[in-house]
C-alpha cells in the first residue's frame, strides 16, 4: 500500500510575497501609531474607503422632498457596501443632537449605476430620527450604515412563466415596493412586463399624501401595473372584503404586504386561513414598554441569568443580590466602571429620571451602553453580559 | 495642611446638614441644565478636537522624518509635545471619564478609548475615576495625594527620607506616565508581598501594563526613529520623541499638582467621612478639595480643562468644554455658602504646590521658622530631629511648632 500526498495547489500555498509584504508593512505602520491603528487615522481623510475603522458609512448626496413630510435621501455608501436586492432594508445610524440613533429604512432605489442608494423617510410626529432626516439632514453629512438585510424580495423572473403578484401597501409601507418597481422598469421595460403581472393596492391618508403618488400613477397609466389607490379620509381603512372585491383573482396571486401592524395582522390571519402565500415586512418588530417600573433583567451573555427587580433599585444592586457577578466601581455614577451594553429594554437614571431605551433594529446593533449603578429598570431589559 | 476635622477652624463649621443638602441640590440643578443643553455643538467640538490632534501628531511625526535639520527638529518636537498633551488631557482623560458616552459613538467612548500613555486605560479608569474621584483628598485612601511616596500632610509622620521628596517629585514629574502606571498597579504595595501572595488581578494588570509600555516605547524610540533613519535622522527623531514625552509629563504633572496640592486646599480624615456619605456631603468634599487655574482659553484646553478642577470634580462626567460656562454659577454657590473658591494663575498655583512639597519635606514648622540668620542652629535642630531619641525629638518638635505659630500670629497682626 502506498500513500501519495498531493502537492498543495496554488491556492493553498502561503501568501505570495507582495501580500506578505503588505501585511508586514501594515503592522509596522500600526506599531508606529499605537494605540491607534493606521485605519483610525485614514478615517480622518477617507471615511468611505474599504476597511474603514469606524465601520461602513455613507455620505448624503441629496435630500429631495416627496410630500410635505416625506423626503428621499440619496446616499453614497462606503466601498464596503455589498449591494442589495430591491425590497431589502438598511439600518442607518444618524447623529441627532449629537446622539447616535439607529433606525431601519427600506431601500427605495434598486441598484443604480452610480452606486448610490436611497431611503425614503416619512417624518413621524415626535420621531427624532425621521424628523431630523426629513427636515435637517443636508448633503455632505455622514451616516452610519449596516449591510442590506431582509427577505422581502421578489422571486427572480422565470422564462415563459408570468408571475402574478399582489402588492398591498399602506403609508410608508410603499417604500420597499417602490424599490422593487424602480428596479424592474428602469432596466428593461418589455422584459419586466413579460415577467410580472402586478396589482398594487395602496392605502394612504389623503391623495396628496401618497408618497411617490405621481410615479405610481405614471406606472399605472403606462400599463405596467394595475393601481388601486385607497384614501382613508374618504374610503376608510382597507379591509379584506375590499381586497376581495377589487382583486377577484386574489387567490392566484403571490402577495407581498408592507404597512402598519394592524393591516399586516389582518392580512396574515386572512391568508393563513386560506393557506395562501403572503410575504410581509414589518417596520417596528419590537415595542419596548417604557412606562413600567421594574421588570425582568436578562443577562444574555456568559452570565446567563435572569433577575426580577423593581424600579427603585439600581440594576447593579439587583443583579448582585441575585448572585450575578457584575463589573462595578464607584457606585455613584462617576467612574464608568459598571457600564454594560443593553440590547433591548428601557432604564431610568435614578438621579434625574432620564429614560434610556434600546430597541433591537433601532438602536446600535451592539446595544446601548448604560451605567448599571445609577440606572433602574423601566421595563424588561436584556444585557449582553 | 491639616485635615479639616483637625483644624482649629473647620471651614465647614458654619454649614448645617440642611445647608449641605441644599447646596447639593443647587449643584444638581446646574448639572441637569448642562445635560439638557448638550447636543450637536458639543459633539462637533470633541470630533474637531480629535481630528485636530491626530492631524497635528501625524504632521509633527512627518516633520521629524527630517529632524536632522534643526528647525525641523524644533517644529516637530513642539508639535508632537502639544499633540501628546492634547491626547492625554483634553481628549483621553475626559473620554475615559465618560464625558462623551452620551453620543453613543463607539469610537469616542469610555469603554473603548485607549490613550497615548504608559498606563492602560483599564488601570487608569480604576485608580483615577473610581478611587481618586470617589475618595478625593481623603488621606490614606486617595493615592493621588503624594502617590503614596510623599508627605503631603502635617499629620503624616516626618522621616529624614522625606528631605529628598522635592527631588523625587521632580523625577516623578519627568517620568510621570510611568509613575501613573506604577500607582495604577499599586506597585509598591504589591511588590512588597511574596511572589505567590500577589493577587491574580495584579499579575494580569502588570502584564497588560508591561505590554502597553513595550508598545509605546517601540513606537516612540524604535519605529519612528527608524522611519527617520534614511535622512540620517534616527538619533534626532529619538531625542524628539523623548523630549516630547518629558514635556508632556512635566506639563501634566504640573496641572495635576495644581488641582489638589496648592496651599489652602483641604484634605480629609478617613474616619471623619460618614459611612453613607450623602450627595451633598460628597459635593462639599469635592468643593474644598480642589483648586482651579485661571487663564486663557488656550490654557484651559491644554490642561484638558483641569484648570476647572473644581467643576471637573463636581461633575466629572459633563463635557469638559462646558466647565467654563458653569464656573460662574459654581462660584456663586461657593460665595452663597461662605466657602473658599480656590483659583489662581498657573505660575502661582505651581509655585504654591511646590512650596507645600518643600515645606512638608521638613518637619512641621521648620521651614517657617528658618531664615538666613538662624540657618546653622536650624540645621543642627534638623539633625537632632533625624537622629536624637524620641523624647528630645518631641521637645524640639513642640518648640518648632510654637515658634511657627508665633511667626504666623505676628504676620496676621
Amino acid at each position: 500500500m502506498s500513500t501519495t500526498t498531493a502537492a498543495p495547489s496554488a491556492a493553498e500555498r502561503p501568501a505570495p510575497g507582495p501580500r506578505r509584504l503588505r501585511t508586514g508593512l501594515r503592522s509596522l505602520l500600526d506599531a508606529a501609531v499605537t494605540p491607534l491603528s493606521v485605519d483610525d487615522l485614514l478615517d480622518h481623510f477617507a471615511p468611505l474607503r474599504p476597511g474603514a475603522a469606524v465601520g461602513l458609512q455613507g455620505r448624503i448626496v441629496s435630500v429631495a422632498s416627496e410630500t410635505d413630510d416625506a423626503a428621499t435621501i440619496v446616499v453614497k455608501p462606503g466601498r464596503d457596501w455589498q449591494g442589495h436586492i430591491p425590497g431589502q432594508y438598511v439600518r442607518v445610524g444618524v447623529d441627532v443632537d449629537g446622539v447616535r440613533l439607529w433606525r431601519t429604512y427600506s431601500l427605495t432605489h434598486g441598484p443604480r449605476r452610480d452606486g448610490h442608494i436611497s431611503i425614503t423617510v416619512k417624518a413621524i410626529p415626535g420621531g427624532a430620527v425621521s424628523q431630523h432626516l426629513v427636515r435637517t439632514a443636508r448633503p455632505g453629512q455622514m451616516l452610519q450604515l449596516a449591510q442590506a438585510e431582509g427577505d422581502f424580495v421578489l422571486t427572480p423572473p422565470q422564462a415563459g412563466n408570468r408571475q402574478k403578484l399582489l402588492l398591498v401597501t399602506a403609508g410608508s409601507g410603499i417604500t420597499p415596493v417602490i424599490g422593487m418597481l424602480r428596479n424592474l422598469y428602469s432596466r428593461n421595460d418589455a422584459e419586466a412586463r413579460a415577467a410580472y403581472d402586478i396589482v398594487l393596492v395602496h392605502s394612504a391618508m389623503k391623495r396628496d399624501e401618497v408618497i411617490f403618488g405621481a410615479e405610481l400613477r405614471a406606472h399605472a397609466e403606462a400599463g405596467r401595473l394595475r393601481l388601486i389607490e385607497r384614501h382613508t379620509d374618504t374610503d376608510g381603512l382597507l379591509t379584506t372584503d375590499d381586497l376581495e372585491n377589487e382583486v377577484p383573482d386574489l387567490a392566484e396571486r403571490t402577495a407581498y404586504a408592507c404597512g402598519p401592524a394592524g393591516l399586516l395582522d389582518t392580512l396574515e390571519a386572512y391568508y393563513g386561513e386560506r393557506r395562501l402565500t403572503l410575504h410581509t415586512e414589518r417596520f417596528r418588530p419590537t415595542v419596548v414598554d417604557v412606562d413600567a417600573a421594574g421588570g425582568t433583567l436578562t443577562f444574555a451573555g456568559s452570565s446567563a441569568a435572569s433577575v426580577e427587580t423593581d424600579g427603585s433599585v439600581p440594576i447593579l444592586d439587583a443583579a448582585e443580590s441575585a448572585g450575578v457577578l457584575m463589573p462595578s466601581g464607584c457606585r455613584m455614577g462617576i467612574c464608568m466602571g459598571c457600564v454594560l451594553p443593553m440590547k433591548s429594554g428601557a432604564v431610568r437614571d435614578l438621579r434625574n429620571g432620564d429614560l434610556t431605551v434600546a430597541v433591537p433594529g433601532e438602536t446600535h446593533p451592539d446595544g446601548v451602553k448604560i451605567q448599571t449603578c445609577i440606572s433602574a429598570a423601566a421595563g424588561d431589559c436584556t444585557f449582553d453580559h | 495642611m491639616t485635615t479639616i476635622t483637625n483644624k482649629a477652624q473647620n471651614p465647614t463649621a458654619h454649614l448645617s446638614p440642611e445647608d449641605v443638602e441644599a447646596l447639593g441640590a443647587e449643584l444638581d440643578a446646574i448639572r441637569q441644565s448642562v445635560l439638557e443643553a448638550r447636543g450637536e455643538k458639543d459633539a462637533a467640538y470633541i470630533r474637531r478636537m480629535v481630528d485636530l490632534q491626530r492631524k497635528l501628531e501625524l504632521g509633527s511625526r512627518a516633520v521629524l522624518l527630517v529632524s536632522a535639520f534643526p528647525p525641523a527638529w524644533v517644529l516637530g518636537t513642539a508639535g508632537l509635545s502639544v499633540a501628546k498633551i492634547l491626547e492625554n488631557m483634553e481628549i483621553g482623560h475626559n473620554v475615559m471619564h465618560g464625558q462623551w458616552d452620551w453620543m453613543r459613538d463607539p469610537k469616542i467612548h469610555s469603554s473603548t478609548w485607549e490613550w497615548d500613555n504608559a498606563s492602560t486605560a483599564e488601570g487608569w479608569k480604576h485608580s483615577h475615576n473610581e478611587v481618586h474621584h470617589t475618595y478625593t483628598n481623603i488621606v490614606g485612601k486617595d493615592n493621588d495625594l503624594g502617590y503614596g511616596i510623599m508627605r503631603v500632610d502635617e499629620e503624616q509622620r516626618w522621616y529624614p527620607m522625606y528631605l529628598a521628596q522635592p527631588l523625587w517629585n521632580f523625577i516623578n514629574a519627568c517620568f510621570f506616565e510611568y509613575g501613573i502606571a506604577a500607582y495604577d498597579l499599586e506597585l509598591g504595595k504589591n511588590l512588597a508581598k511574596p511572589k505567590d501572595k500577589r493577587p491574580e488581578s495584579f499579575k494580569k494588570a502588570a502584564k497588560a501594563t508591561l505590554r502597553k509600555i513595550r508598545k509605546q516605547a517601540t513606537k516612540d524610540y524604535v519605529i519612528n526613529p527608524a522611519l527617520a533613519a534614511p535622512t540620517g535622522s534616527f538619533l534626532p527623531a529619538l531625542a524628539a520623541n523623548f523630549t516630547a514625552n518629558v514635556i508632556r509629563n512635566l506639563w501634566s504633572h504640573s496641572v495635576i499638582m495644581c488641582g489638589h496640592f496648592p496651599e489652602g486646599v483641604e484634605t480629609f480624615e478617613l474616619k471623619s467621612i460618614p459611612e453613607k456619605e450623602t450627595r451633598g456631603e460628597w459635593y462639599l468634599r469635592q468643593m474644598l478639595g480642589s483648586a482651579n487655574i485661571s487663564g486663557s482659553k488656550l490654557m484651559h484646553i491644554m490642561t484638558g480643562n483641569l484648570s476647572h478642577q473644581i467643576e471637573h470634580h463636581l461633575f466629572p462626567d459633563l463635557p469638559s468644554s462646558r466647565y467654563a460656562e458653569v464656573a460662574p454659577q459654581v462660584r456663586a454657590i461657593f460665595e452663597k455658602y461662605g466657602l473658599n473658591y480656590h483659583s489662581a494663575p498657573l505660575p502661582q498655583q505651581v509655585g504654591s504646590a511646590w512650596h507645600r512639597v518643600v515645606r512638608l519635606s521638613f518637619p512641621n514648622g521648620w521651614l517657617a521658622t528658618t531664615n538666613a540668620k538662624n540657618l546653622p542652629t536650624q540645621l543642627k535642630m534638623l539633625y537632632a530631629l533625624a537622629t536624637a531619641d524620641r523624647r528630645t525629638r518631641r521637645v524640639i518638635q513642640l518648640r518648632l511648632e510654637r515658634e511657627a505659630r508665633k511667626i504666623e500670629a505676628a504676620k496676621a497682626a
